[in-house]
């Protein structure tokens, strides 16, 4: 048998980590989720495909369809480039709202007790899944806009949009991602959660500016549409993407602020979702 | 020099279930310590109390002197924590798997992967860690889930029931390293388990929980020896509980034939 670690002559931490320590904790455990979040993608390539297969049928039908018939004006910006982002927020939004659920697995599996056991505060464990949300959906935001530049969308190459979109990416995933491990410390069930899940992404989606223009939605739609942070993740992504107007400032003021929250909010949850 | 673990008094209730009911308990430095007891008895409980993961009121929980409700960091840098369900990451491998409780300890990076190694080594999985580990059967799933609890080099090694659903040759190998990783590092050992079998051959010493409370506390020898010849550990427990079979409570019942069946569909 091989030498064993022994322990450190004195546990390095005695009393509760103060606030620079926890924001060290809060950077290392992201680094460290984003990691293994990666291994996975790399161990399951399929998945990213098969993920995909949703987000090119949107493309392909939907976008094709009603470019063609040209049911919803959208000046002169094409149907399919329009589409495109709005597919690019949904699919992010989908990869998100899995998070609850898997969150509700790992503790029926003794994961989550293992890792809650870790000497990680909480809201490093949430905000390093809320990352995690975030990586997985800039991978698979990757297949899309390559199937997207196929179809002919004319997309910006722009490296500082780029980044932006990256980052719109990240904050919407981490809300949404939050949203459903927060209804998972709500309703403690994996069938629940699935329930529930189908019930608020659809019309998150639908009530949203993903399909259509604003200016065609009825008014309590458009009211709707106002709260709906999805609707400003697209905002932001098509103005990066196709150019069309955005209030970019407005448009990450909102995602960065319901990230935060939705973080907070899932974080005080969670010891909630360990004791069931 | 303060005990490994100390509990006194201590309570946890769901609804009107009573889970532990008034327990006290003390795991001196460097023992194999088994606490026994039937299906619903309280362990699972006591054993979440101990790691942090439901509260304890102050003063009722000491992990090697650090209390687990003022200091509840410190408690978690000094312990190892095996959970009853097999619960390590399918899709990553058995080498992943305990880099991420490396980093999730705060290893060190200088080193980190020696030290991800020879965890692995120490239990027999060199060979096939850089595998998924949803390939590993059972009982490899269990020395894994050790090697993660031990990367940190705890102080207090909890484990709940870490034989429960492994043939007779995969328990024995847990328990070979239960007993090298203590001759190894001298770290301290609590155990739980329903196996009184076992608990009398591994365990220096043991305690007895029935409902909720401790009945009956030593060695298993003196325990058994107290009741005269011949008798088992089983009797001893018998003994203290008025006659109670194992797996008479109550409660315990359908929550376990659950948790078999997720061990076995993880398993399987
Ligand atoms: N989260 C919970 N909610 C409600 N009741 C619970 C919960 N956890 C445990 N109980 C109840 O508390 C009692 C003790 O359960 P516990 O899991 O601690 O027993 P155990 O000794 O670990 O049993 P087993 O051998 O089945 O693992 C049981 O009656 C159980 O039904
Ligand atoms: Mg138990």
């Amino acid at each position: 048998m091989s030498a064993l670690p022994v322990a450190p002559p004195a546990a390095s931490a005695e009393t509760e980590p103060g606030p620079l320590a926890l924001a060290r904790t809060v950077a290392s455990r992201i680094a460290t989720t984003c990691l293994v979040e990666l291994q996975k993608l790399r161990h399951d390539r399929t998945e990213l495909v098969t993920r995909a297969v949703q987000p090119a049928l949107w493309l392909l039908v939907f976008g094709q369809v009603f470019t063609r018939i040209r049911a919803i004006p959208t000046g002169s910006t094409p149907y399919l480039d329009f589409l495109a982002p709005g597919i690019l927020a949904q699919s992010a939004l989908f990869i998100a709202i899995f998070y609850g659920i898997q969150i509700i697995w790992e503790r029926d599996a003794g994961v989550l007790a293992k890792l809650l056991v870790t000497p990680t505060p909480r809201i490093a464990l949430v905000g390093a899944k809320a990352f995690a949300a975030g990586v997985r959906a800039v991978a698979q935001a990757v297949v899309v806009l390559v199937l997207a530049l196929i179809l002919g969308v004319h997309l910006a190459t722009n490296p500082l949009k780029i980044i932006a979109l990256v980052a719109a990416l990240l904050l919407g995933s981490a809300f949404f991602c939050c949203l459903s491990i927060t209804i998972a410390g709500l309703v403690l069930s994996r069938d629940r959660l699935m329930g529930i899940g189908q019930a608020i992404t659809m019309p998150l989606f639908f009530a949203s500016n993903a399909l259509y223009p604003v200016q065609l939605m009825p008014g309590w739609l458009q009211v709707v549409n106002h709260i709906n942070p999805l609707s400003y993740e697209v905002e932001a992504l098509r103005g990066l993407l196709v150019g069309t107007s955005a209030r970019l400032l407005l448009d990450f003021g909102v995602l960065l602020v319901s990230a935060i929250v939705m973080i907070v909010i899932a974080s005080a949850l969670l010891p909630r979702l360990a004791r069931g | 020099m303060t005990p490994a673990l100390r509990c006194v008094g201590l309570r946890m209730k769901f609804g009107d279930t009573v889970a532990v009911d008034g327990l006290d308990l003390e795991v001196e430095r460097g023992e194999v310590f088994g606490l026994l007891g039937p299906n619903g008895a309280g362990k699972t409980t006591t054993i979440r109390m101990i790691t942090t993961l439901l509260p304890a009121p102050p003063g009722a929980i000491q992990v090697l002197g650090r209390d687990v409700a003022r200091q509840r960091t410190a408690v978690r840098r000094l312990i190892g924590y095996v959970p009853q369900q097999l619960s390590a990451d399918g899709t990553l491998t058995g080498r992943e798997n305990v880099a991420l409780f490396a980093r999730l300890y705060d290893v060190p990076r200088v080193g980190r992967a020696d030290q991800v190694a020879a965890v692995l080594d120490a239990m027999d999985l060199t060979e096939v860690a850089d595998r998924p580990s949803k390939t590993y059967s059972g009982g490899m799933v269990r020395r894994l889930e050790l090697a993660q609890a031990l990367v940190s080099a705890p102080q207090l090694l909890i484990l709940d029931e870490p034989t429960v659903g492994l043939d007779p040759v995969a328990r024995d190998g847990v328990w070979d390293k239960i007993a090298s990783i203590r001759a190894a590092t001298g770290m301290t050992v609590l155990v739980t388990t329903h196996a009184m079998q076992e608990a009398d051959e591994h365990c220096e010493r043991v305690a007895l929980m029935h409902r909720g409370r401790i009945r009956a506390q030593g060695s298993p020898d003196e325990l058994k020896d107290a009741l005269g010849p011949g008798t088992t550990l089983d009797d001893v427990f018998r003994h203290h509980t008025g006659n109670a079979l194992i797996g008479d409570n109550e409660n315990g019942g359908m929550r376990d034939v659950r948790a078999a069946r997720r061990t076995a569909r993880r398993v399987g």
